[in-house]
């Protein structure tokens, strides 16, 4: 019976090509938005995870003064670490891969008749581990050149194109303000950030000559720690912050004068932000869903008008009511599930170019697929039980009377 | 069939069955207290100008409508208490109906038109399709099963519709003129039809006609007036063909 039913349906649809596909296009429309604006936020958060898992999503930052939260006098006031800080850390907390200290300043490189505002880094070979940079050229420093702060640096893959084009950069000598520094490797490029900063733009010296030549103290203006795989990061975070506490002597009671931050807490915080977004825009696609609801009853109220004498017939030779209501219900919900498909293909499409234009990775997800086809089937079935209803309970007299 | 035991007992009784409809100053009274009784295997033919009731006493004997007062019993069944789903269950299982304006499904081939009372039988496919081919062939309507009710002619149509009526071998089978629409060649033939299954099997049939004609193929006429059966009369023997 149910087959029947769904075949006399379908039959039913097809009869009248034109109405039903003017019909089901609220829904296909409705879907289609739903899906499009849903699959293109859950790709722009995949990207944003993917930005920052370059960056280390293991790694952990802490800098002098209370970052995001505190009042932003508290910063400049706090006091910087050393590089005894970063040794210390190392040393003496567990589950830690790599510790660099670095500290940097926006300066002008200069070569030859080039010359770049670019930042200047002071840090260890270990920068490059942490935030998850590899060499393109050249070598890394050594540890004697590092403790004895010899000028040399590694040059990031938009400083070595503005200054040095086509060429070799390997041998050749920079000027960073009054220091001149040989050139002895460069770094693979890792392009823009979600953020929209060019990463490759800057200029990485050891943290000895960064300094002693730069900037003329040692203080280092923050760490980075990477976390051992396998290792959580919260428990890292939290020995980190009691050892400050302890070198840098606060009191108990008083609140800290650094922060710790954890890549993925900055992850969620904008993942976050993009599924907010996306959640917005898929409820105002959804909206017309049920407009698209509300056409589909239209188009069931007349089509049960017209067939008011099929109705009567039906029923005169022993159709039950539900069976009438049934008949009804299924075209309504054949018609709805078949726009959801049609709209779930357009939507994924449309998805899948606009990903490509933004440059984002396309992530269909079939839950979100497999919602969309049983909220349209939904739809279908709530707005055509009224149309269905008032078939069912035609009077077969009057139905076969009707011209 | 065990025709002799329903010989026996009536098929159809009707007590006082009145029909009211509307109410107060502006009631219309369209069965006045009819009393009737059927036997099995009868072709009763019901007649009388419009409005003379007898439109309403086949809406009753149809099960399509239940009277105002009086009992209507079908083989035993009191069909006034029965709700609309019974009616409905009694109509799908002992009733066959032809419309006066053929009513067959638009679009719809003539072998899917006769299939429908099957397919709320819940009736197989294979079967269906072997029952609807065999009462499209007792019509004479054999190889047209794939034409739509808009490429056959207006006997044919009728034709379908009996097809349609007498596939599920129902106990009776009520006619609504059903040579109304036709001339007088088709008339003839559509009546022979019905005489043939009244007569082979055993198929009790009561139809509304206008024309004396048609009444004449019947076994009894009966004639309403002003709400009332005016007449009751047996016709004893059949038009020689």
């Amino acid at each position: 019976m149910i087959w029947e039913t769904f075949m006399l349906a379908q039959r039913e649809i097809r009869r009248n090509m034109l109405r039903s596909s003017l019909t089901i296009l609220g829904i296909v429309i409705g879907v289609a938005a739903v899906i499009t604006m849903v699959t293109l936020g859950n790709s722009a958060t995949a990207q944003v995870s993917a930005d920052i898992a370059k960056l280390g999503s293991n790694l952990l930052q802490v800098r002098p003064g209370q970052g995001f939260h505190g009042p932003g006098g508290v910063r400049s006031a706090a006091r910087m670490f050393t590089q005894a800080d970063a040794e210390a850390i190392l040393a003496q907390i567990s589950g830690i891969a790599a510790v660099a200290p670095a500290s940097s300043r926006t300066t002008q490189a200069i070569y030859g008749n080039e010359n770049r505002s670019t930042t200047v880094m002071g840090s260890t070979n270990d920068f490059l581990a942490v935030r998850n940079w590899t060499l393109a050229t050249g070598r890394l420093f050594t540890e004697s050149e590092m403790r004895s702060g010899k000028a040399l640096c590694i040059l990031g893959a938009t400083v070595q194109k503005e200054l040095f084009g086509g060429q070799n950069p390997i041998g050749n000598a920079v000027r960073l303000q009054k220091l001149t520094c040989q050139v002895i490797g460069t770094l693979e490029s890792k392009g823009q950030s979600s953020f929209g900063t060019d990463q490759d733009d800057f200029v990485l010296l050891p943290l000895r000559t960064f300094q002693r030549r730069i900037q003329g103290d040692n203080d280092v203006s923050v760490i980075y720690v990477s976390a051992r795989e396998g290792f959580s990061t919260e428990k890292v975070q939290r020995n980190i912050e009691s050892l400050m506490r302890e070198r840098r002597k606060i009191p108990r009671g008083k609140e800290d004068d650094f922060n710790v931050r954890d890549m993925k807490e900055i992850m969620n915080t904008l993942t976050g932000t993009t599924r907010v977004l996306t959640t917005l825009l898929a409820a105002v696609a959804a909206v017309s869903l049920l407009v698209g609801g509300i056409g589909i009853m239209n188009i069931m109220l007349v089509s049960v008008t017209e067939r008011t004498r099929e109705i009567g017939i039906r029923l005169a030779i022993g159709a039950l009511e539900k069976e009438v209501l049934l008949q009804f219900l299924v075209e309504a919900l054949v018609l709805s599930s078949f726009g959801g498909v049609v709209g779930i293909i357009l939507g994924l499409g449309t998805a899948a170019i606009g990903a490509n234009a933004l440059g984002a990775p396309f992530i269909w997800s079939p839950g979100l697929v497999a919602l969309s086809f049983f909220f349209s089937g939904a739809v279908g079935v709530f707005f055509g039980y009224f149309p269905a209803r008032k078939a069912a309970r035609l009077d077969p007299i009057e139905a076969l009377r009707h011209e | 069939m065990n025709s002799i035991v329903y010989n026996s007992q009536p098929l159809i009784v009707f007590k006082k069955v009145s029909k009211v409809y509307g109410r107060g100053g502006a009631a219309v009274h369209a069965l006045r207290g009819v009393d009737l009784t059927i036997m099995p295997g009868e072709f009763v033919a019901v007649m009388g100008p419009s409005g003379s009731g007898k439109s309403t006493c086949m809406n009753i004997l149809g099960c399509l409508d239940t009277p105002t007062s009086g009992d209507y019993v079908f083989e035993g069944i009191y069909v006034g208490n029965l709700s609309r789903d019974q009616r409905a269950l009694l109509r799908r299982h002992y009733l066959g109906f032809i419309f006066q304006g053929f009513n067959l499904l638009h679009r719809t081939s003539a072998l899917e038109n006769v299939e429908l009372p099957l397919i709320y039988r819940g009736t197989p496919l294979e079967e269906r399709r072997r029952r609807g081919l065999a009462a499209l062939a007792a019509v004479g309507l054999a190889g047209w099963e794939s034409h739509t009710p808009g490429e056959l002619s207006g006997g044919q149509q009728q034709r379908v519709a009996i097809a349609r009526a007498i596939v599920t071998e129902p106990k009776v089978l009520l006619a609504d003129e059903p040579t109304g629409n036709l001339d007088s060649e088709r008339s003839r033939e559509i009546m022979e039809l019905l005489t043939t299954f009244n007569r082979e099997n055993h198929i009790t049939i009561l139809m509304v006609t206008h024309e004396a004609d048609m009444a004449a193929y019947s076994g009894r006429q009966i004639c309403f007036r002003d709400g009332r059966i005016d007449e009751n009369q047996m016709v004893k023997s059949r038009v020689a063909l």
